[in-house]
């Protein structure tokens, strides 16, 4: 069970840094965007392992979905003022 | 434009410190005397088994007064800011395209369970995962996809504004009736605690807990209504 | 377990940093700041976590009485939902001022902006 959680947890880590440094480094804004939206996805991931479902429920819902929204009802905006 | 050594150079300081402090970290094994006493009181203070719930709605309420505050000025501000454009109002939202018609249909069937989803985990709270936060936010996904689907409507400003400072002022006066008849502000004594662990239980915790939910989603809705509604250059 | 949390939020921490101080684009920018939000998060549930505990939920497997001796500490989880929600308002704040600024100069490069520089 322990050894189980253990590398579930690395796993999820590892997951969560790579998804970290394609955010960094892509080019693309809008992988970069989604990017972090699959960081905090996996973040929440790693909030149910350390036994934090509260803090897993809060991130899922804000972290990864109301912030790639925001993110991209600018870049919208910003796509559509850029073309006039 | 700062230097690219003088970015490396500061981040091998902090990682060096973040080193120090990850390799020489041990857990606690014990909890500490805050969160113990948190742990044993949950049931004969609060009364909520959920004991974050709580925390956040009873023994720091206040604290979460203040972080409703700050988000009420956060969409206050994002109003301001993205209203002092000018510009013809009352023509956004002509050049958007036409949503689809798989997205409207699906709206229109996701849309009320996504609110009865929010209703039930805000409800919750205080026996499971759960809470005003987390529901307001799962409302505020509701709205954002009602959004999405009919870009071009426009949904009640006053609506939203009326709920969110009805909540809020609800709130506060539950907090002052916590001083009055209980033992200070927003403690949760001035209903009965109830049964542990049933629906209708820990005193006024769902009460609150519905309002700060409303307060919340309502001003993530003012949030992502105002970004998307603003008018064109 | 915790051991690897701690270490996974600083290094997003750390890469979130880079990002914000190395990127052009003031979205990207914007993007490396959630990045470091999510890994300050990280480490401070991470601090809270207690080997081999349960999550702070009273119920017929934690009963009341031995309460302190088997949940972690709930006392972080609160902090940090607190830090979600706040750290939502602040992305919003971030990008509608992005927004602002792409306004006022048809462009979001921030070397672009150099009122304030010195």
């Amino acid at each position: 069970m322990s050894t189980l959680m253990q590398g579930l947890g690395l796993v999820i880590a590892l997951a969560t840094i790579g998804a970290a440094t394609l955010a960094i480094l892509t080019r693309s804004t809008v992988t970069a965007v989604l990017a972090a939206g699959l960081v905090s996805l996996l973040a929440s991931v790693l909030f149910v392992v350390l036994a934090a479902p509260d803090v897993a429920m809060t991130e899922a819902a804000i972290g990864s979905g109301l912030t790639t929204f925001l993110f991209f009802f600018v870049m919208g905006r910003i796509r559509r003022e850029s073309e006039k | 434009m700062i230097p690219k050594v003088l970015i490396s150079v500061l981040l091998l300081l902090l990682g060096y410190a973040f080193w120090t402090l990850s390799v020489g970290y041990a857990p606690d094994t014990e909890l500490n005397r805050t969160a113990a006493y948190y742990a044993a009181n949950a049931e004969s203070e609060v009364g909520a088994p959920n004991i974050v719930t709580g925390i956040i709605v009873t023994w720091r309420g206040l604290d979460t007064l203040g972080e409703v505050t700050v988000l009420f000025l956060t969409s206050a501000i994002i109003a301001l800011v993205l209203s002092q454009s000018g510009g013809p109002s009352g023509v956004s939202g002509a050049d958007f395209l036409p949503s689809g018609e798989l997205l409207t249909t699906g709206a229109r069937m996701l849309v009320p369970l996504i609110v009865l989803f929010g209703a039930y985990v805000i409800m919750n709270g205080h026996l499971t995962p759960g809470g005003g936060f987390q529901g307001g936010a799962i409302l505020a996904s509701g709205v954002l996809m009602a959004l999405l689907a009919e870009p071009t409507r426009r949904f009640g400003h006053t609506a939203i504004l009326r709920i969110e400072s009805l909540s809020g002022s609800f709130y506060v006066l539950i907090g002052l009736a916590g001083m009055a008849i209980a033992g200070g502000f927003l403690d949760n004594g001035i209903l009965p605690l109830g049964q542990f662990g049933t629906m209708l239980s820990a005193g006024a915790i769902p009460l609150i807990s519905v309002l700060i939910g409303l307060k919340v989603g309502a001003e993530f809705s003012s949030i992502l209504q105002s970004l998307h509604e603003t008018e064109d250059a | 377990m915790s051991q690897i949390a701690l270490t996974c939020g600083f290094i997003l921490i750390l890469a979130g940093l880079y990002g914000a101080l190395t990127n052009r684009d003031i979205l990207r920018m914007i993007v490396a700041f959630t990045v470091a939000n999510t890994g300050v998060n990280i480490v401070l549930v991470a601090v809270g976590y207690l080997p081999g505990r349960t999550a702070p939920i009273l119920d017929s497997a934690v009963p009341v009485a031995e309460a302190a001796q088997r949940i972690i500490d709930p006392v972080p989880q609160a902090l940090v939902l607190t830090a979600i929600v706040i750290g939502l308002g602040i992305t919003a704040l971030m990008l509608a001022y992005a927004y602002r600024l792409f306004r006022l100069r048809h462009s979001l490069d921030i070397s672009n902006f150099t009122e304030l520089k010195w």
